[in-house]
């Protein structure tokens, strides 16, 4: 008897609805956790996925091996890679092609690669007006990876402790 | 001049000139309420709303005015011209009717008719002809069950309504409004009557259509409830007009328990019309800040709601409203 006219006092004074409208009253002056994106950006984690990059040693020479375990592990099958013996005899791929419209941003080919060579990098804002344009080949790759490389090399060494 | 506004040209004039007075503003009024519907609603989610067209983004109104004009308006092939087109056209105009009787402040209501509340109950109630027309001629299964919900909705919350307003009527003994404010001069009928003013608020918020009572534009279910066929200034019209709709709930449980042009504690009296917006604006607010909190009702517990505890309750109340005003003889002459 009690417990019901409790709750029907409670029901007819609005106890709960009262509460509730406090919360978002007090929601309305707390600071906005709007981000006006393009002149404000959140912080990535090192552990990013974004645009893909191939990387060079500091000599300049391109650390891809065409050991084509990226290409094998590849979920998506985005990564085409063919490979012959360069004139000094080291294997190289003639043709690495990503098609970013198939790809996933999983990270599997960054996590296969042996020598580091394929990476995710922090840039996601890659957006093309046509589809074509997201089919990369080699060259737009290893520019990719040039561009960003200071990046990238902090990137590994941040995340290097995890793995 | 004092000739001419004698003549009857002078005086149609002159009545022109009054609704102008009044409709610019109110019309610039449901523009901004969108505006302030955005902003509050995301400051309520932490986040900053429109804020890129114009300062703080205060011409969005205008961008989205124009964005709806350029649209085509598009008549559903299995829908019935006229009553599609006329049902929008009904749904603004009644919204813009029953400003004719609100008072502004003293002796400013373009107006002043002594059964001024029975008018505003009346037009209020005709409103659901322009959705049950809009519902029926777009021969489409969602806004044919969005008008019958919303329909239902707005008969049933007029009735416990309607008691509200006879309790106020009782403690006023006038069905002018402008003598309802008067009657308010020292004390506002929200301190006396504030149960009622809860049931009333509401009750407002039912008839309006709004969160948490929106079903009849449940989007979970009904897509966009009557007007989901609608398009471009037809839409804009529904648009306008159940915004209109919300501004003149406001001002109606400002002149009945807010005390319309009065300042509190009789401050200001000078600045009487601007009491008047500003308490409507905080009922506005309200309004708003009701949507950001609650989530939807379900279709049974609104009518429930209705129904089962507001009819009886504003029922008890007016009796004990009468009892009271009988036993201390408070009743007005």
């Amino acid at each position: 008897m009690a417990i019901a006219l409790d709750r029907l006092a409670r029901s007819f004074l609005l106890t709960e609805l009262v509460s509730g409208m406090a919360l978002t009253l007090r929601q309305f002056f707390r600071p906005k956790a709007t981000i006006s994106y393009p002149y404000e950006k959140a912080p990535l984690s090192p552990r990013f996925k974004g645009e893909h990059g191939l990387r060079r040693y500091p000599n300049g020479e391109e650390r891809c091996i065409a050991c084509k375990l990226c290409e094998a592990i590849c979920p998506a099958l985005a990564i085409t890679i063919e490979a012959e013996p360069r004139e000094d005899g080291s294997r190289r791929t003639t043709r690495y092609d990503i098609d970013m419209t198939k790809c996933i941003y999983c990270g599997m080919c960054e996590e296969a690669c042996p020598v580091d060579a394929i990476v995710e990098g922090p840039n996601l804002e890659f957006a093309t007006e046509t589809r074509e344009e997201l089919i990369y080949n080699k060259e737009r790759l290893l520019d990719n990876g040039d561009r960003w490389e200071p990046v990238l090399a902090k990137r590994l060494e941040l995340d290097a402790p995890y793995r | 001049m004092e000739g001419f506004l004698a003549t009857p040209v002078g005086q149609l004039a002159l009545t022109v000139a009054q609704a102008m007075a009044l409709l610019v503003p109110l019309l610039i009024g449901v523009a901004y309420l969108t505006w302030a519907e955005r902003k509050v609603l995301a400051a309520m989610q932490m986040r900053k709303g429109p804020n890129v067209v114009g300062p703080f983004g205060l011409l969005q109104p205008f961008a989205d005015a124009l964005k709806m004009l350029m649209k085509e308006t598009i008549i559903p092939a299995g829908a019935s011209r006229v009553l599609f087109i006329l049902a929008p056209m009904i749904t603004f105009m009644l919204a813009m009717l029953a400003w004719a009787v609100i008072p502004v402040n003293d002796g400013w209501a373009i107006a002043d008719i002594n059964v001024g509340i029975l008018y505003l109950f009346a037009i209020s109630s005709l409103g659901v002809y322009g959705i049950i027309i809009a519902g029926w001629a777009s021969n489409s299964k969602y806004a044919f069950l969005g008008a019958l919900r919303s329909a239902a909705q707005m008969v049933s919350y007029e009735v416990s309504m309607g008691f509200v307003i006879v309790t106020v009527l009782m403690c006023v003994g006038s069905l002018n409004l402008s003598e309802i404010v008067r009657a308010q001069e020292n004390l506002w009928f929200i301190v006396p009557l504030f149960p009622m003013f809860v049931i009333m608020f509401i009750s407002a918020l039912a008839e309006t259509n709004r969160a948490p009572f929106d079903l009849p534009e449940g989007e979970s279910e009904l897509v966009a409830g009557f007007f989901v066929e609608y398009s471009s200034m037809s839409f804009a019209l529904f648009f306008l007009g159940e915004y209109a709709n919300m501004i003149l709930m406001s001002a109606l449980i400002t002149i009945l328990f807010l005390g319309g042009w009065y300042g509190p504690f009789g401050l200001f009296p000078a600045l009487g019309p601007l009491w008047f917006a500003f308490k409507i604006c905080l009922c506005l607010f309200v309004f708003i800040w009701v949507r950001a909190t609650f989530p939807r009702y379900r279709y049974d517990q609104l009518m429930r709601l209705g129904w089962k505890v507001f009819l009886p309750f504003s029922l008890v109340w007016l009796v004990i409203t009468a009892a009271a005003l009988k036993l201390f003889g408070w009743l007005p002459a």
